[in-house]
């Protein structure tokens, strides 16, 4: 799958360090968002050797967490307008959260509004179920996904 | 039958554990009383028995092995003996399903990729299915050739995928709606069942009716129209609903209720209404995929399947 890079020539930003945890603003048994943010942040983008902090696709205001219905809302932002990764950064939220978060957790994707050019079409494939299941079970980007969660840090 | 009691809850019957990964979808075998199926994303599909003697379901069998990937949907024949299952492998098998055994009878191919839903027609004579690859198929089964199934034809109307298939319970009028956000109703050119109820992820569900004498005398073009939107009782996508034959319409979401609406009886000047009749939070721990009411009305009994991998029994019944 390499008709050239959609996006050769991403802007990159220095990992940051250690996140403050606000103590007294959430539950002890629920999530934070601060800790949502730290499994994401290091997910390798599906195109270039940085993680989606570096490339500033999430930060910790992607997090959004409605603790009374353990709701949690992830915003990314895609590094261009026209980006055709988008769907497979989704699936690799998905899978990660997946793995970190209790069963009952309800998670919404979507991209930051305004910063792509099919936003409604492409929040609506982040977040149709029976979709992204079939995706996830499609051996061929099930190994895409994987290599983005589980590679080393950088 | 009137379903105005006011003290009416939803009871659970019983908890069916077994699946070891989300449960799309169940079916009540239409002849046979208290078998029902399961389809599940473990790629099996589980066969329930309820005791004559103990009344509790158990697992009568696993049909594994053939599909490779998550059985979305499946269906029983009217006579109760067939059943269809398809699965995102792009296949939809048919199984015979006999008291101590079962046999695969066919397995049909032509989709080009996730195979989402499948239904009989009321004579049994006719499956459709449907998918990602935006189609519409009808398969026609062959008595004379052992059972065989032939293609009869391939719909394209939809621009997206198509998500469910129905059959009208007495005409072969076939329903489809999609991906692309629109229902469509096909028949071919040579119950009550004027109404139907369609769910979506727009947190809504919307009651249609027509004119059934004027589908029933072969008009043609006989129009659907929107007579009612049930809005803001669910909080995530409504994944199924399903109308009972004594009038009660269940839905199960994304959000773990089950909940019951039935025609209110205080018609407006805009048309009948319908109100909430029970609301079962938590019905499940996770989203709600599937809800069907058995067959016999007279039981009350209501099935559902959730991405917590459970099956489960629930009663209609009034509360002590």
């Amino acid at each position: 799958m390499t008709l050239g890079l959609i996006n050769a020539n991403p802007v990159v930003q220095a990992k940051k360090e250690g996140l403050v945890r606000r103590e007294d603003q959430y539950r002890d048994d629920g999530v934070d968002p601060l800790e949502m943010t730290k499994y994401v942040r290091d997910i390798r983008d599906p195109e270039h050797p940085y993680t989606l902090e570096q490339l500033r696709v999430v930060s910790e205001e992607s997090v959004t967490v409605d603790d009374k219905l353990d709701r949690i809302l992830i915003t990314f932002t895609p590094t261009i307008q026209h980006c055709s990764m988008a769907n497979i950064i989704g699936l690799c939220l998905r899978a990660k959260l997946k793995e970190c978060l209790q069963l009952h957790y309800k998670v919404d994707i979507r991209v930051s509004p305004g910063s792509h050019a099919d936003e409604v079409s492409v929040n609506k494939q982040l977040n149709d179920k029976e979709r992204v299941v079939a995706a996830l079970e499609n051996p061929n980007l099930r190994q895409l996904v994987d290599e983005c969660i589980y590679s080393d840090e950088i | 039958m009137k379903v105005m009691d006011k003290n009416l809850g939803l009871e659970e019957v019983q908890k069916l554990e077994g699946h070891t990964d989300r449960v799309w979808n169940v079916a009540w075998n239409p002849a046979a009383d208290g078998v029902i199926a399961s389809c599940s994303a473990d790629k099996t599909v589980r066969i329930w028995e309820q005791s004559s003697l103990t009344r509790s379901w158990t697992c009568k069998a696993v049909l594994e092995g053939v599909h490779t990937r998550s059985v979305k949907s499946l269906a029983w024949s009217p006579c109760g003996k067939l059943l269809a299952t398809a699965s995102f492998d792009g296949t939809t098998c048919v199984w015979e399903i006999f008291a101590t055994d079962s046999e695969t009878v066919s397995v049909l191919r032509g989709h080009e990729s996730e195979v989402k839903s499948v239904s009989w027609n009321a004579s049994g004579s006719l499956l459709a299915t449907c998918g990602r690859d935006k189609s519409v198929w009808i398969w026609e089964i062959l008595p004379e050739e052992d059972d065989e199934f032939d293609t009869i034809a391939v719909l394209t109307g939809h621009s997206e995928d198509v998500k469910m298939v129905l059959w009208h319970p007495t005409m072969d009028v076939l329903f489809s709606c999609s991906y692309d956000n629109t229902i469509k109703i096909w028949c071919s050119e040579d119950e009550d069942g004027d109404k139907m109820v369609t769910c979506s992820d727009d947190l809504a569900m919307k009651i249609w009716k027509t004119d059934i004498s004027r589908m029933q005398s072969g008009e043609g073009y006989v129009p659907w129209t929107h007579v009612c939107t049930l809005s803001g009782f669910h909080d995530r996508t409504i994944y199924s609903v399903h109308w009972s034959r004594d009038g009660v319409i269940a839905s199960g979401a994304g959000d773990d209720t089950i909940q019951l609406f039935v025609d209110s009886d205080c018609d407006s000047v805009d048309g009948p209404s319908y109100k909430l009749l029970v609301k079962k939070e938590k019905a499940h721990e996770m989203d709600v995929n599937s809800v069907q009411w058995a067959p016999d009305k007279e039981r009350r009994l209501l099935a559902s399947a959730s991405d917590d991998k459970m099956v489960k029994i629930w009663k209609l019944a009034s509360e002590p």
